[in-house]
């Protein structure tokens, strides 16, 4: 019997399912719409199945079983900050009153929701040493783009259209590399020194007149703090250049240092990192850009905007004093970025979560997840090489090289062995400058039996790997499929279903 | 919150570690380190936390106002089983599906969303998502720039507003001219303008809505058709209102080679803004140029069917500035909802509430055409959207309403300093016959007294 057919989590495609006229009735039908319209302007046919409710109810609960969440189990994805999502968060973004509100509601008539937004916002400045954020880019390569083009705007009205290379380090996420393109800057990849880190000499050397920004990820995508950004921040404006912080590890460092401290003028979160917004499956995200002073004139529209308002209650908390509006007319600004003012939902899920923590409790975090972080990489490197082996942050890099060669298990094979045994696996690959990588970050939200549990399956497929490495090769064998063909699935790509045979 | 850490296991752990106090672990040099105490919302209990988010909630007073705003977003009915089904903690904190072994519950509903957009837009190819409607446009308008290498860009003012304001954004970061086409007097693309716009071969791409910003139905005509066509010009459909597609001829049908827009309408909450999803179809020709992740079917080692991301050679994390975009995070989750939405309304369902929109929003129509004062603006074939020219500032006679308990729609004047007495009425299925009453009821009032000179 092939494994599907005896798993009970399978359904097959929904088109293939369902039969015309089976559908339940959920609105009240209009009547034909050649009643309404034009024949020209119809389309011939709707060919889409008609399910019961029951069918569709099973076909997604089953596919939610051949799907793995942070809910199951240990979530070790580095860079990606995997962390529980509180549901409290879900709670408040369904209350009626924000999940239904329209975009288009006067600001007279969204005061809450603005309010959400401005307290939102105020947090982060004061977490993150901005001026001022942007609340509408939709995920963190979005920040990345809207604030490059702040940065290419800021120097065509210095007249310094020069500037045109944006220097990017070896470690940086490929999101930085593509999102510099996309507003025409000139990437220059700088290697990484034995250290793990940009060297200060060799940026120096790379400086110049044609400089635009540096992007920089602190700790970077090693897990390393970046000890020398003084320097680097202070030799980019120097030169006349912009410092960017990506704001994917933000998690290693909320509450105890500021990237606006340390000579950042622009940055991103990623709200769906570090303020536990659920990833769902790749997205929606929420990344608020943020800018020091110089350039907030620069931000995308709309704005939001308080004032003190008049009348209101002096014991009232400060933001209730206030009345917000927003403002579309900030004459420097890049435009808008997105067809409506931010992801509000996933504003809604931020703030509720610093509210959990407030400025004290969201500093534990950050040294919790790099205790965390700490704990695995001490453990780890009983068994697995660590390259850079010392204090990291909210994760470390592993490899599996000297495995490879000395049993031709590598970082994907571990990566499968650990699927097998009920943990998502590490980002693998990636840093690129780390051979068989495998990057682990366990954040926060972890308790100490989960990573003692993580350290000794590892160990045991590490150790399997050298007395039965076939084993681990043909991992993985208790999920409901095997190690898919990939190279098919890119060669004669079948993106969708058809209803009949494809002609092509 | 939410950390597991009992003093114990902090002093184990830190021992292991070889340090002695988590403050060493985060320790910044000197030269960066915090220079001014946090000022954050106080830290509250749960309870706490939801009685300030009720005390929110209790602000957006428009919440319950009588609505006619559409423009972009749209109140739509939603089965409750949407939520119980995509709120399933596997899906909701899982993260893009890299470990297909794992994912395959999920790669199958982006692939049925991925099959839905085709079915919906007549089109080949699809891709699991972009953050929304307007950035769809933007990423659409890239992809045609790669295809042709040339670098203007085409768009009808007859397009949202918004889209074209991100668009502006978005050429401005690539140094690509936008140029607009104008609208009629009867509220569509000028056509003719179109023809000979396209003609010199200069464009990469020309947009087109429909329904259009108006809610008019807006496609170019056998004529425009062979212009763009004859001028290797790459066609893109825009869709802002998704349960149009329902009823309404496909993009494929009339030509266009790239179709996107917004589907916040299959089952997404209005939401204040977001989280939307854009969705993008295109032709064969055009599939490695497409952005965002795409799933695709194969087998695995044991010849069982089985999904899995594909063609990323495209994407940023290996092609890095050479990529087709920077999308990584995408709007997975809304795909979800939207992916279910559809099953679970189907064929029958679906057309049923696009014909509800269009006998609600014709009802809507007549019942304001009906008051003294009030005129609809243009007469061509519409959705669920009616341009209503009130004869006096439209913001005046909004904020009427407003004092009256009704969102009566859009100041068209915030966009079209021509169209400053006009306003952008919707109807949906949710909208009641007493809703058009109460509306027509105020609005009688309100254009009786006499209009501010």
């Amino acid at each position: 019997m092939s494994r599907l057919a005896s798993d009970h989590t399978y359904s097959p495609i929904i088109f293939e399912q369902g039969q015309e006229g089976r559908g339940s009735r959920y609105v009240e039908s209009g009547g034909a719409p050649t009643g309404f319209l034009p024949p020209e302007a119809l389309r011939a046919d709707l060919p889409l199945p008609d399910n019961s409710e029951l069918d569709v109810v099973r076909h997604f609960t089953r596919l939610s079983a051949r799907t793995f969440g942070i809910d199951l189990g240990f979530y070790p994805l580095g860079s990606c900050t995997m962390k529980y999502n509180p549901r409290v968060n879900d709670a408040m973004a369904e209350l009626p009153a924000l999940r239904d509100l329209h975009p288009w509601t006067p600001d007279d008539l969204a005061q809450g929701a603005l309010q959400i937004m401005w307290e939102l916002e105020r947090s982060l400045c004061s977490l993150f040493g901005m001026a001022a954020f942007s609340l509408n880019p939709s995920a963190g390569a979005h920040a990345e783009l809207t604030a490059l083009l702040i940065a290419k705007k800021y120097f065509k009205d210095r007249g310094e259209r020069q500037r045109g290379t944006v220097i990017v380090p070896d470690t940086a996420h490929g999101t930085n590399p593509a999102s510099a393109a996309m507003c025409g800057f000139k990437v220059l990849s700088l290697r990484s020194d034995a250290r793990g880190r940009v060297s200060v000499d060799e940026l120096k050397n790379v400086l110049g007149a044609d400089t635009a920004v540096c992007m920089m990820t602190n700790p970077n995508t090693l897990g390393l703090f970046e000890d020398h950004i003084h320097e680097i921040a202070r030799a980019v404006h120097e030169a006349g250049g912009l410092m960017y912080y990506d704001g994917a590890n933000a998690n290693a460092l909320m509450g105890n240092a500021r990237p606006g401290d340390m000579g950042f003028d622009l940055m991103h979160l990623n709200l769906h990192k570090t303020f536990t917004i659920p990833h769902g499956g790749g997205g929606a995200g929420h990344g608020p850009v943020g800018v020091a002073a110089h350039l907030v004139e620069y931000l995308p529209i709309p704005y939001v905007r308080a004032r003190a308002k008049a009348g209101a209650d002096p014991n009232a908390a400060p933001s209730d004093r206030m009345e917000f509006r927003l403002d579309f007319d900030l004459p420097h600004s890049v435009g808008p970025v997105r067809s409506f003012w931010s992801n509000f939902a996933h504003a809604v899920r931020a703030l509720a979560y610093i509210y959990a923590n407030g400025a004290e409790g969201l500093a534990k975090v950050s040294q919790l997840a790099v205790l965390n972080a700490n704990y695995l990489r001490v453990r780890v490197r009983d068994f697995l090489e660590t390259p850079y082996d010392e204090i990291c942050r909210h994760e470390f890099v592993a490899s599996a090289q000297d495995l490879k060669r000395e049993t031709g298990v590598k970082a994907l094979d571990l990566a499968k062995a650990l699927l097998d045994r009920g943990f998502m696996a590490p980002t693998i690959y990636f840093p690129l400058i780390v051979a068989e990588s495998l990057m682990i970050e366990p954040t926060e939200t972890e308790s100490k039996e989960t990573l003692d549990e993580f350290v000794a399956a590892l160990r045991e497929i590490v150790s399997l790997a050298k007395s039965d490495p076939g084993k681990i090769l043909a991992a993985p064998e208790h999920t409901v499929v095997g190690r898919l063909d990939e190279t098919r699935a890119a060669r004669q790509p079948d993106l969708r279903w058809y209803p009949h045979p494809a002609t092509a | 919150m939410y950390t597991p850490h009992t003093p114990r296991d902090i002093a184990q752990m830190l021992a292991t570690v070889g340090v002695n106090s988590l403050d060493d672990l985060v320790r910044v040099p000197d030269a960066v380190a915090l220079r001014e105490r946090l000022d954050l919302v106080p830290a509250l209990p749960e309870a706490g936390i939801v009685k300030r988010f009720e005390h929110f909630a209790r602000k957006n007073v428009g919440a319950s106002y009588i609505s006619f705003l559409g423009g972009g977003s749209y109140r739509h009915y939603t089965p409750p089983a949407i939520a119980s089904l995509a709120m399933r903690g596997e899906f909701l904190t899982s993260y893009t599906p890299y470990q297909a072994e794992v994912s395959q519950g999920y790669l199958q509903a982006i692939y049925e969303w991925q099959t839905y957009v085709c079915l919906l837009t007549g089109l080949d190819i699809a891709n699991a998502s972009v953050y929304d409607g307007a950035t769809a446009l933007a990423e659409a308008t890239i992809m045609s720039i790669h295809a042709n290498g040339r670098k203007r860009a085409l768009v009808s003012r007859a397009v949202n507003p918004n889209y074209r304001a991100v668009l502006q954004t978005y050429c401005d970061g690539l140094d690509v001219e936008l140029d607009e086409i104008p609208v009629t007097a009867n509220g569509t693309t000028d056509l003719a303008a179109l023809q000979a716009l396209v003609a010199g071969g200069s464009y990469a791409c020309v947009a087109l809505q429909s329904p259009n910003f108006f809610g008019n139905i807006d496609v170019p005509d056998a004529a425009a058709q062979s212009a763009i066509a004859a001028s290797g010009t790459v066609s893109i459909a825009v869709v802002a209102e998704a349960i149009a597609l329902a009823v309404l001829a496909t993009p494929a049908s009339w030509g266009a080679q790239i179709a996107v827009g917004e589907g916040q309408s299959f089952g997404v909450a209005t939401a204040y803004g977001g989280p939307y999803l854009g969705f993008m179809a295109t032709t064969k020709e055009h599939m490695r140029r497409i952005p965002g992740r795409l799933v695709g079917k194969t087998v695995d080692a044991g010849g069982n069917e089985a999904y899995v991301l594909t063609l990323q050679a495209r994407e940023q994390h290996i092609r890095r500035e050479r990529a087709t975009s920077n999308i990584c995070t995408n709007q997975a989750h809304c795909a979800l909802i939207a992916t279910i939405y559809l099953a679970l309304l189907g064929k029958t369902g679906l057309q049923d509430v696009a014909s509800a929109n269009l006998k609600r929003s014709r009802e809507l129509a007549a019942s304001v055409a009906s008051l003294q004062g009030c005129a609809l603006e243009f007469d061509a074939p519409f959705f669920n959207e009616v341009v209503v020219n009130v004869g006096r500032p439209a913001g005046e006679v909004l904020d009427r309403l407003k004092g009256r308990g009704i969102l009566g729609g859009i100041d068209l004047g915030r966009f079209y300093p021509e169209y400053a007495n006009f306003i952008l009425m919707t109807a949906t299925e949710l909208t009641s016959a007493g809703d058009i009453k109460a509306l027509h009821a105020a609005l009688n009032e309100v254009l009786d007294v006499p209009a501010r000179v």
